[in-house]
């Protein structure tokens, strides 16, 4: 065991057979409605703020550096397409992905992990429950949902941001914006964008309670399993990132070229 | 009438750790049982096996026809319906009052209506005491209650087997004295077969009918009651009677070297103490699956240490219900009264 390689494969599979598990809980009955709209309350009200925060000077700060890049370049006309399309495509799931790790899963990992060690999910399995399809599976949903939400929270905040930062803090002209947008966008862009969020809060709640279910040591078990979350749920997102990206330039044939 | 649970040469480790090895007992079914051991010897561990919690290595655990850890998940769900278990803080759901807590099982279990589960969760909630705390959250009462509140739900659907953990770990003398004695009414009461880990030495000599001991990951022995408590056996005589002298050790087991100081010391072994009598129900009737003291050991031709059962004579066969001289004989009536105010002085 205490081989790290062979103790991180096994970590990795536990995680892959606790997804599979998950997925199979999905369609059993009852469904736990309940519970579900609970926790999407929940992981909406610790995100949406800190999403809404981070979301205008990110976009601020991606309508600034692309206003200037593009006048060197000489394609100012396009600088409001540029944001617009840098906001949607990629600075709003980031964000979402951020908040969804930082903020949602954290919170769900250090419940799953509180409730473990005062063995509230092993009395639950001994009174018959299964606390895969009780807790996991709504978590799992609240969390996607949620998340596909504040995607499109980001996204409009961070094209409101850049707006004002392109159009009254740059000169730009509100015609050349909404124009040059028009050109290179499209609907693909947010329909990816709001995919990779769907994705992010799947991975994010599934990665929290994995990793909270199997806490143990007491107290400092379910700290340590929450820092592992924001870690581990981080690097997968940006990996998955990766590969949503990969594809979707594959797949979806781009305006204008 | 409780379920014989037999547990074959079960062994559990984590990893490449051995827990526990080759263990073997049957719990008699009705019947009161104590699982003792030092620290970190696996009683947790043993207690999560046999309910499917954990899946052991090797060996069997055969309640009526079935062999748990052979079982399906599916089927696994259906035999631990059997089983209610108490753990070690009681394991309420945080989020919910403890009437909810209570009426958990039964509302997902049962096609009851809410007034039935009122009525069985009230039936309950007073038999632990609980009576007027319905509305309280388990993080706002105190750890006495959290078990008690434990207890009740792992009641609620008429379990066969009871499990507890450590039911009297943080709790104080009078507590835990009146704990032990609802464990006693209980299985009076319920005739399940009851299994109770505790580290408490005077819970372990009066409450159960066996005793099984924990040691060295292994079961170093499990049997009635007095056999334990007149056993020579270095290792139960040392823990049955809280000694420094024995094979155990403050880490785990003594090593040789210790071992042969503390013999050339010279240290002597005490005298074993006399063996109590078990703790009766109060309403002084014995339980189904009491034995009346001595019984044992006059079966068995094993001389109990001087004084014991407090001057029952235990040499002649006892025909009638007087199990303790302590408490009041159960003739009539107010009896109750009487040991109870006696319990209390
Ligand atoms: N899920 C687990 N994974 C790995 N090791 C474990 C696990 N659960 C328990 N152990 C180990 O098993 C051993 C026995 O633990 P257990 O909790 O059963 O002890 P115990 O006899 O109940 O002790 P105590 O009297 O202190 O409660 C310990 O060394 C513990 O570290
Ligand atoms: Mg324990």
């Amino acid at each position: 065991m205490a081989n790290p390689v062979t103790a991180g494969l096994a970590q990795a599979g536990g995680f892959f057979a606790f997804a599979l598990d998950t997925i199979r809980a999905f369609p059993r009955r009852p469904f736990q409605f309940r519970e579900l709209v609970q926790q999407a309350w929940f992981i909406a009200s610790v995100s949406i703020l800190p999403a809404a925060l981070v979301a205008i000077p990110f976009g601020a700060v991606i309508s600034l550096q692309l206003g200037s890049l593009t006048r060197q370049l000489g394609a100012q006309s396009f600088s409001g397409a540029a944001s617009v399309l840098a906001v949607v495509r990629e600075a709003g799931p980031i964000v979402t992905a951020l908040i969804i790790a930082g903020a949602g899963a954290s919170a769900i990992c250090a419940d799953l992990g509180a409730r473990k060690i005062r063995e509230e999910l092993d009395a639950m399995q001994v009174l018959g429950i299964d606390p895969i399809q009780r807790l996991v599976v709504p978590r799992v949903i609240a969390s996607m949902f949620v998340a596909v939400l504040l995607n499109g929270l980001v996204s409009v905040v961070g094209v409101a941001g850049g707006y004002f930062f392109n159009v009254i803090m740059q000169g730009g002209t509100p015609g050349a914006y909404l124009n040059s947008f028009q050109a290179l966008g499209q609907l693909a862009d947010l329909v990816s964008g709001e995919i990779k969020a769907l994705c992010f809060g799947a991975i994010a709640a599934l990665v929290a309670c994995y990793l909270g279910m199997n806490a143990k040591g007491g107290p400092k078990g379910v700290g340590d399993a929450v820092n592992q979350t924001v870690v581990f749920a981080f690097m997968l997102l940006f990996a998955v990132n990766f590969i949503i990206v990969a594809i979707y330039f594959q797949v979806v044939p781009q305006k204008g070229s | 009438m409780g379920v014989e649970v037999t547990v074959e040469g079960l062994t559990k480790s984590f990893g490449r750790q051995l827990i526990w090895g080759d263990v073997s007992l049957t719990l008699p079914a009705g019947e009161i049982s104590v699982l003792l051991g030092p620290s970190g010897t696996g009683k947790s561990v043993f207690l999560k096996t046999l309910v499917g919690l954990l899946k052991p290595e090797a060996g069997s655990i055969w309640i009526r026809d079935k062999d748990l850890p052979k079982l399906s998940e599916h089927d696994l769900y259906e035999v631990r319906k059997l089983f209610g278990v108490l753990f070690q803080d009681g394991a309420l759901f945080g989020s919910m009052t403890l009437y909810d807590n209570i009426a958990f099982p039964l509302r997902e279990h049962t096609k009851k209506s809410e007034r039935e589960v009122r009525d069985i969760v009230m039936e309950k909630m007073e038999m632990v005491g609980l009576l007027g705390a319905e509305k309280k959250l388990p993080g706002e009462i105190s750890g006495g209650m959290r078990k008690r509140a434990g207890l009740a739900r792992a009641l609620v659907l008429d379990p066969e087997i009871i499990l507890f953990d450590e039911p009297d770990s943080g709790l104080d003398p009078v507590r835990t004295a009146y704990l032990n004695q609802l464990i006693v009414d209980l299985n009076q009461q319920v005739e399940a077969t009851f299994l109770i880990v505790t580290h408490d030495i005077n819970t372990a000599r009066t409450l159960p009918d066996n005793i099984g001991l924990l040691y060295h990951r292994h079961l170093a022995m499990f049997g009635p009651r007095e056999m334990l408590l007149c056993s020579e056996e270095p290792v139960v005589r040392q823990f049955l009677n809280a000694q420094r002298v024995g094979p155990i050790g403050m880490a785990e087991e003594k090593d040789a070297d210790e071992l042969a100081a503390e013999a050339e010391s010279g240290q002597e072994i005490p005298p074993l103490p006399p063996v109590p009598v078990q703790l009766p129900p109060s309403n002084g009737l014995p339980r189904r699956t009491q034995r009346p003291p001595g019984e044992w050991c006059r079966q068995n031709g094993v001389t109990p240490p001087p004084g014991s059962f407090e001057g029952v004579d235990w040499t002649v066969p006892d025909e009638g219900t007087v199990y303790s001289s302590r408490y009041a004989q159960p003739v009539d009536g107010d009896q109750d009264t009487v040991t109870l105010r006696r319990r209390e002085g």
